[in-house]
């Protein structure tokens, strides 16, 4: 990774004009999570792959953690055939953060197939990353087979029902939710009765100044229900939050960054570590995408900065960091 | 530029369009002769082609992932009248159908997958 080693490609096993290291620079680009920090109450997430431009000032506030997620453990066809390079890729620059973030969430789809030893190489990796602790959703990849078993084995000490949970960091309250279990043919992500039980009662007492941060793996809002990439009963979890004045929602799924405010509700779903999928409705199925590494940029469409402003009327506004 | 952008599949859409014609015909010339039944559905870009396949009572129908992603073949009946592990790219599932009637699937890792056997 010299300087000036030019962008050649020295072995292109699958033709399609991607090497590993095109597929390292284009991760770079895409970015392989987000680094948040809660200033003010509010939650303001960056691409991690503009944190080297992230001045002390951005960077600095009531607590910081760092999202990633689809790691995909395993995966190994074309569109990228080192997962677990482009995950070290990611433990790097969260490593190389001036600020180090107190702890990681990691919203599913950690696995490909749910096999032990896939899930035991992204624990070995991320044992590397300087926060320690992290915290887990699953997501469907994760839990086949065997209805979550082995995830909840793995990751769900302390957690309720299927795996759900909350913690507080900070002043900040935490929610964990499954969106992944029990998927009924022709229909969406779902939460189920219990945990929406569970959801009220959790954040019943908590006072309306309180910042929410919710995360997830599938979407919590309606993306493109046509891929499947939503939560039939996601308007009830939000109707529990509608007293708090900051509400964060952070899912995985889509394998891209997006964003959208609705009220006192931001959302937001992270990239993958692992391979892109198309934009909604854009190809005949949400299929990885094999990409040339200048494309990749335009194809996911990535905005570097989602910088949140205001206690109450929240708005996703400013894209420069400069 | 565009000429480059790569959507893995499109290719194989309409390759399995014509495939699935190909199965269709073959299975209705093996009931003529009487024979065992197997009949093919491929999953492809996120979809079970054919999505609804008429067999005879006793045939056995087989399922390959043609995806680069995990798919599953679960029927939608309580109970479940058949129910495939993961298939992993180019892994199958067979399943022999005994008796007649209807069988609504979908894969249970992307619900929106859908797909129907009808016994006669």
């Amino acid at each position: 990774m010299a300087g000036k080693v030019k962008d050649e490609i020295l072995h292109d096993h699958n033709h399609d004009g991607v090497d590993r290291r095109g597929f390292l620079k284009c991760m770079a680009w895409a970015g392989t999570g987000a680094f948040c920090v809660i200033q003010g109450g509010v939650l303001k997430s960056y691409s991690l792959s503009r944190l080297p431009e992230l001045g002390a000032k951005e960077a600095m506030g009531e607590l910081s953690f760092v999202q990633i997620s689809d790691s995909h453990m395993g995966f190994n066809k074309p569109a990228n055939p080192d997962v677990a390079g482009t995950l070290k890729a990611a433990v790097d620059k969260i490593n190389g953060l001036s600020v180090s973030p107190e702890f990681m969430l990691h919203t599913g789809d950690i696995s490909h197939l749910s096999k032990p030893e896939e899930f035991d190489t992204v624990d070995q990796i991320l044992k590397s990353a300087k926060p320690k602790d992290v915290f887990y959703v699953p997501g469907e990849h994760d839990v086949l087979n065997d209805d979550g078993k082995q995830f909840l084995e793995r990751y769900g000490k302390g957690s309720k029902g299927g795996g759900w949970y909350s913690f507080d960091k900070k002043g900040v309250h935490f929610v964990g939710l499954v969106n992944v279990m029990n998927l009924k043919a022709g229909g969406l992500g779902t939460l189920g009765h219990d945990q929406l039980e569970w959801l009220e009662d959790d954040v019943k007492h908590l006072k309306p100044s309180t910042p929410i941060v919710v995360f997830a793996h599938i979407p919590l809002w309606s993306v493109y229900p046509e891929w499947g990439w939503g939560t039939e009963d996601s308007a009830q979890a939000l109707a529990y939050l509608k007293k708090f004045g900051s509400v964060t929602v952070l899912n995985g799924h889509i394998h891209q960054t997006m964003q959208k405010v609705e009220g006192n509700v931001t959302f937001h779903t992270a990239a993958s570590t692992a391979f892109p999928q198309p934009a909604p409705g854009k190809a005949d199925s949400p299929g990885p995408m094999k990409v040339p590494a200048e494309q990749l940029k335009s194809v996911l469409g990535i905005t570097d900065v989602n910088h949140v402003q205001g206690q109450h009327a929240l708005a996703v506004v400013d894209s420069s960091l400069a | 530029m565009r000429r480059s952008v790569f959507i893995a599949g499109l290719a194989a859409t309409l390759s399995l369009g014509m495939g699935a014609l190909g199965v269709g015909q073959k299975s209705f010339d093996a009931s003529a002769q009487q024979k065992p039944e197997t009949t093919e559905v491929k999953i492809d870009n996120f979809t079970f082609g054919p999505a609804a396949l008429t067999v005879p009572v006793g045939a056995t129908v087989t399922w390959t992932n043609k995806d680069d992603i995990p798919h599953t073949v679960v029927s939608t009946d309580d109970p479940k009248a058949f129910k495939s592990k993961v298939l992993d790219t180019d892994e199958k599932f067979s399943f022999t159908f005994s008796k007649a009637g209807t069988y609504p699937y979908f894969c249970s890792i992307h619900p929106k997958m859908t797909g129907k056997v009808i016994v006669q």
